[in-house]
């Protein structure tokens, strides 16, 4: 029998290998060059889009004006502050969220290894919206003038956040199920207490914020709050990229990750933390915007394969592309009126989901 | 490298899984611990690959206390084939063999051709090299439990630890496997089901019941019919092996006691 030792299994056959390798990083490159271009032209065309009509060419020579200090026209200012003021924080902030939820729902599957996860199952969303409503209802934090309720929110999911930590480590260990559950439960409760509130204080104001929250908007948007999501959501994508292969290993099991030398619990103790900061900030500009941050993971899944390196290089790109699209559709499609994006993605989302999931056998992660 | 279990004690809810475990695998042995389900064979193993910490005694690796070893440390001596082989997400083959080397890699740090021709011959070797694009999640149990194998020996450890490593396995791979650990020359510490494949493979045996170790030495002196019966509750002959002279059991089916 041919036995097998370390030494000998050591033979070097460096050439097919490197091959192979740079074969496929060299690929990873291109698609993400290739993803990066769409994503500027999605945004300049984005820009351009909406009641007043303006044409990419023009869009980029405002913007170019906008960052290099340039000189506009008189007859241009309507049109400059169209595109300067008030589409391109907006579409910058769908590109941002978009690519934030996509990651965070990335790296929550694996830490919980659950398919169904995405960046709101541990709380954060319901959490976000009593903290909004709390805020709109009872005027707090008024010296924070326009921020009051984003602030709300964001505290609101911290604590979340902190709950569903507390809840459900157990003698220093964090189960992924156990995460899940309280997550879930959580959730149910935060959204009863929101209704109570709603019901109790029957303002226009506070059921219109409930639905901002659960549905998702960048109506808000300002170039105020955009420095803040841009380092956060950035900071986080930076982070979660370099735990690439930590989740690879998370992903196999706690038995295994631990003979693999990571310490599941604390890699998902500080999981949870970046991923609620970014998740916090994120909700807090945009409402909880369904569905992007279980969906994307999958898609893009089934056409990178399921190394989260690489994964995380291509998700937040995907995802800010589509979010960018969705949100125009929002403004747009029924103008003067906006849609919520939820729906939208929703609606585009799940045919495109179930259609590819059938074409290609995809599993879900499980037979 | 030796390993050493040194009065291990697990106390888990209350329940002493593990009851002052002492055991020694000399270096380049294969040691297999047999004994009835829920006597702590499988929490014992768990203390040596670190996902379980012991209540009292230690984990020895030569000199080194294993247990007080940063985890990325121990996992460059010791490996493990664990019984969660449950992948969640569809890896290919190739992609999971070669987390083996996450031990010896910085964060996302790319496999040197070293690593990956590595990765390759132990893939041929245990009979993958053709599966190695393929989704994990679309294999059978047996080859599942080879892909595993082949990630903890790509992790190019001192001591090998494995649980029921020949689950799922049809005869030829569990032979292959069993006879692939005593030519490895590594330490290898393996729980098994099947005494007499444990008695062929094995250079000493443990046997544990209720979290004891309740006899140890090479098979012959280990398995006796009154061993046999007593700690698993069957009655069976010990028969030496006609080629080799291992001792091997046949059972009685009428009889259990």
């Amino acid at each position: 029998m041919n036995m097998i030792s370390i030494d000998e299994v050591v033979t070097p056959r460096p050439e097919a290998a490197v091959r192979g390798r740079s074969a496929s990083l060299k690929a990873l490159l291109l698609g993400c060059t290739a993803l990066v271009a769409l994503l500027l032209v999605s945004v300049v065309v984005a820009i351009g889009l909406g009641p007043a009509v303006v044409t990419p060419g023009e869009t980029a020579r405002h913007l170019w004006a906008a960052l290099s200090g340039g000189r506009i026209a008189p007859d241009e200012v309507t049109t400059y502050q169209i595109v300067w003021q008030i589409r391109t924080p907006r579409v910058l902030l769908a590109a941002l969220v978009g690519a934030g939820l996509s990651a965070v729902g990335v790296a929550i599957q694996a830490m919980v290894r659950n398919a169904l996860a995405d960046p709101f199952v541990l709380g954060v969303s319901s959490g976000a919206s009593v903290g909004a409503v709390g805020v709109t209802v009872t005027g707090g934090l008024a010296v924070l003038g326009v921020h009051a309720v984003s602030v709300g929110a964001f505290a609101g999911a911290l604590v979340a956040s902190l709950l569903v930590y507390a809840a459900s480590s157990r003698r220093g260990a964090l189960s992924p199920l156990r995460l899940v559950l309280t997550g879930v439960a959580l959730s149910l409760g935060f959204q009863a207490v929101m209704s109570l509130i709603v019901y109790f204080v029957p303002d226009g104001e506070a059921t219109s914020t409930v639905l901002y929250w659960t549905m998702g908007s960048f109506g808000a948007a300002t170039w105020g709050a955009l420095p803040v999501v841009c380092v956060v959501v950035l900071a986080g994508l930076a982070v979660l990229y370099r735990y690439g292969r930590a989740l690879d290993v998370l992903s196999l099991g706690d038995e295994t990750a631990a003979s693999l030398g990571f310490d599941p619990d604390r890699h998902r103790k500080v999981l949870l933390m970046l991923v609620s900061l970014v998740t916090g900030v994120m909700v807090a500009v945009s409402g909880a915007i369904a569905f992007v941050g279980l969906v994307m993971p999958h898609l893009v899944r089934m056409v990178a394969g399921a190394t989260h390196a690489r994964l995380l290089a291509v998700a937040p790109l995907v995802g800010a592309i589509f979010m960018v699209w969705v949100d125009l559709a929002a403004r747009t499609l029924v103008a003067p009126r906006e849609l919520p994006l939820g729906v939208i993605t929703a609606l585009v989302g799940v045919p495109v989901f179930i259609a590819l999931m059938r074409r290609r056998g995809y599993t879900f992660g499980r037979r | 490298m030796d390993l050493e279990l040194d009065e291990l004690t697990v106390v888990t809810d209350g329940r002493s899984l593990v009851r002052g475990l002492s055991l020694q695998v000399p270096d380049g042995k294969v040691v297999g611990l047999v004994g009835p389900n829920g006597s702590g064979k499988s929490t014992a193993l768990r203390c040596v690959y670190r996902a379980l910490r012991p209540s009292s005694g230690t984990v020895r690796v030569g000199e080194r206390d294993l247990t007080r070893l940063p985890l990325r440390d121990s996992a460059r001596t010791v490996a493990a084939m664990t019984q969660d082989g449950g992948v969640d997400f569809d890896f290919t083959v190739e992609e999971v063999v070669a987390l083996g080397r996450a031990p010896h890699l910085r964060g996302n740090q790319a496999l040197s051709g070293r690593e990956r021709a590595l990765c390759e011959r132990v893939m041929d070797r245990l009979d993958i090299g053709h599966l190695a694009h393929r989704g994990v999640l679309t294999l059978s149990g047996g080859e599942r439990q080879r892909v595993l194998l082949a990630r903890a020996l790509v992790q190019e450890p001192q001591i090998l630890v494995l649980d029921e490593p020949t689950n799922h396995l049809d005869v030829r791979h569990q032979v292959d496997l069993l006879s692939l650990l005593s030519g490895s020359g590594l330490t290898v510490l393996v729980v098994l089901h099947d005494l007499n494949l444990a008695a062929a493979a094995c250079d000493r045996l443990g046997v544990l019941s209720q979290g004891r170790l309740v006899a140890s030495g090479t098979p012959e002196a280990v398995l006796t019919p009154q061993l046999v019966g007593d700690v698993f509750g069957v009655t069976a002959s010990v028969v030496p092996h006609p080629l080799t002279g291992d001792p091997q059991l046949l059972y009685s089916l009428d009889s259990a006691r």
